[in-house]
């Protein structure tokens, strides 16, 4: 009998592997009800220093061509399909009972978003920007902006493909992104932050966080370095991210938890909409 | 290989125990500072700083928001910096803002910071600085001539700057990073202190150097005050200067002043950071303890960075 080499799972943050800075970590289980890993149990102390590696990342990444951002996208794809039966793997053990999907389905779809929004990363600008008729000799436009660091907060069903598609149009518009990761299935998001490490994805531009919500929602609403937050909540989890937001002026994008993840309506180029701020220029011209 | 005067100076001044001072100063990144006794010495820290811009590009418009910046580093009732330091040529410029308004004007002098200038032209600069209306003199020592062995020139320039400067504080850069061992920095340390009077610092760094103040240099030199306090009874003050950015560093730097030299020395006459980004971060976290809420570093205003 062989000793088995069982992996320390740890959050993706700053481009590095890391545990809490708590140390704490909780139980998850296999679909068999085995125990299968021990998770790190992040706390808002995590979240600041997933804001500070984001920042420091996310000038970098605004600074990268779209056509760059959209090779660099296409080659996560590329790491996930690699490893596809492993992350299918990882789905399969925290499986509920009502999942109607398989994981297969589910890595599939996410391989196909990561493409679909690798194509959008160098064609947004022409559908979200505009030339605008003013009645004065100027040349008036609108250009798009990324907002700077996002928060994420994903839901618990779908743990990979939810997570990305919160996470995909807010890093194809040149944001960086604090994630925090299904609860009841974290580990794809584990497996997720080894890929997007190989994937030549600037570090720190994904910082994925895995623990409880109710620790680290307050911090989400109230972070004055995050511009916006995306997440699926309950009345009362929105409630306390928009009045937390409301004095650093964020922005809150909510999505619905009963949304069908596998929908194409979330292959929208409108959802990139959601992460960009809007720069209008007049431009003098000949009198 | 150590040079015979040096071999002397270090057998009666006792040598460092290196690993003894890097365990120690790790001890004091593990202690945890709270609530109350956090703010108390965040609220120190700022009064502490000496705002620093040292650039080729300083302009007397650039020294002059640095000056506002000193004066009232952000809203609320955040305490003034402990003093601004210039460049001589900027002296004059930085004198019309906060001359009288409790904020102190430092200069680098004496050709920084390498120092390689005839002693005359370095002396000529520190008493124009002085004549400009600085309040305290920077001077690096001559690294070259210390591991030469040649102690009594170098001590004999300090005193010469020393008189150069009049009523003027003295603070002496021994630039611990070219002196290359802990056993060099305490040596270098006691050679200074003992031609310096009451109240007059000695500093870690010039900040132009690859490596800045360390826990580790700092401890060495605050030990050496310490041994040179009770053994003369003469109180020198302590600047560690470039590399300290964050207000955790700060606060650490704090721990091992209250913990090696006592309540007596946490203060902006005995103790100093030689900073400016450092500044910035410890507004955050005050409002960050006020707020409740992380704050993002843009919402407070550039002091030197900003150009």
């Amino acid at each position: 009998m062989t000793l088995p080499i069982t992996k320390t799972p740890k959050c993706y943050v700053g481009g590095a592997f890391i545990r809490s800075e708590s140390g704490r970590v909780y139980e998850t289980h296999r679909s068999s009800g085995e125990f299968h890993a021990n998770i790190p149990r992040c706390t808002r102390k995590d979240v600041r220093n997933a804001v500070e590696a984001a920042a420091k990342a996310g000038a970098g990444w605004a600074k990268r061509t779209p056509y760059n951002r959209a090779q660099i996208l296409y080659r996560l794809a590329e790491m996930l399909e690699a490893r596809a039966p492993e992350m299918a793997a990882a789905l399969k053990e925290c499986r509920r009972s009502v999942d109607t999907t398989s994981p297969e389905q589910e890595v599939r779809a996410t391989i196909d978003r990561i493409v679909h929004f690798a194509g959008w990363a160098d064609k947004y600008e022409q559908v979200l920007g505009s030339v605008n008729p003013v009645a004065s000799p100027h040349f008036n436009f609108t250009i798009t902006e990324p907002m700077g660091t996002v928060g994420i907060l994903a839901p618990e069903d779908a743990p990979l493909l939810a997570l990305m598609t919160l996470i995909l149009p807010a890093i194809t518009t040149g944001n960086s992104v604090v994630a925090l990761a299904s609860h009841a299935a974290p580990y794809p998001s584990i497996l997720l932050g080894e890929m997007l490490a190989t994937s030549d994805l600037p570090g720190g531009v994904v910082n994925l966080l895995t623990g409880e919500r109710k620790e680290m929602l307050p911090t989400f609403a109230t972070h004055e370095h995050l511009r916006a937050v995306a997440a699926t909540a309950t009345q009362e989890e929105a409630t306390a991210l928009q009045q937390g937001a409301a004095e650093s002026v964020k922005r809150v994008i909510l999505h619905d938890p009963k949304t069908d993840w596998f929908s194409s309506s979330h292959d929208s180029p409108y959802s990139l909409r959601d992460f960009t701020e809007a720069k209008t220029v007049w431009h003098p011209i000949g009198a | 290989m150590t040079a015979p005067a040096l071999r002397r100076l270090l057998d009666e001044i006792g040598p460092v125990d290196a690993t003894g001072i890097e365990e120690r100063v790790a001890k004091f990144t593990t202690r945890s500072i709270k609530k109350q006794s956090k703010l108390f010495g965040l609220r120190l820290a700022v009064t502490m700083v000496d705002l620093t811009t040292l650039e080729g590009k300083d302009t007397p418009g650039k020294v002059a928001s640095l000056c506002q910046k000193a004066l009232c580093p952000h809203e609320g009732d955040i305490p003034m910096v402990a003093a601004v330091c210039v460049y001589p040529s900027m002296v004059k410029h930085a004198a019309k803002h906060v001359k009288g308004k409790g904020v102190k004007i430092a200069s680098v002098a004496t050709a920084f910071p390498s120092g390689q200038a005839p002693l005359k032209t370095r002396l000529a600069e520190v008493r124009q600085a002085v004549a400009d209306g600085a309040d305290e003199i920077d001077m690096v020592i001559n690294r070259g001539a210390f591991l030469e062995g040649e102690l009594a020139l170098v001590q004999d320039e300090i005193v010469q700057v020393r008189e150069a400067c009049g009523d003027a504080t003295l603070k002496v850069i021994l630039e611990t990073s070219e002196l290359e061992t802990y056993d060099h920095i305490r040596a270098a340390s006691f050679l200074a202190m003992r031609v310096l009077r009451p109240g007059d610092f000695i500093k870690t760094s010039t900040g132009k150097t690859s490596a800045n103040a360390t826990l580790g240099n700092n401890q060495v030199m605050i030990e050496a005050i310490r041994d040179f306090y009770l053994a003369t009874g003469t109180e020198i003050a302590m600047k560690p200067a470039g590399g300290i950015r964050t207000a955790k560093q700060a606060l650490q730097f704090l721990i091992a002043v209250k913990e090696t030299l006592g309540d007596a020395w946490l203060n902006n006459a005995r103790y100093r950071f030689g900073a400016s980004s450092l500044l910035n971060d410890l507004l955050r976290q005050l409002e960050t303890q006020r707020t409740g809420a992380y704050q993002a570093p843009y919402t407070f205003s550039d002091d030197s960075t900003g150009y």
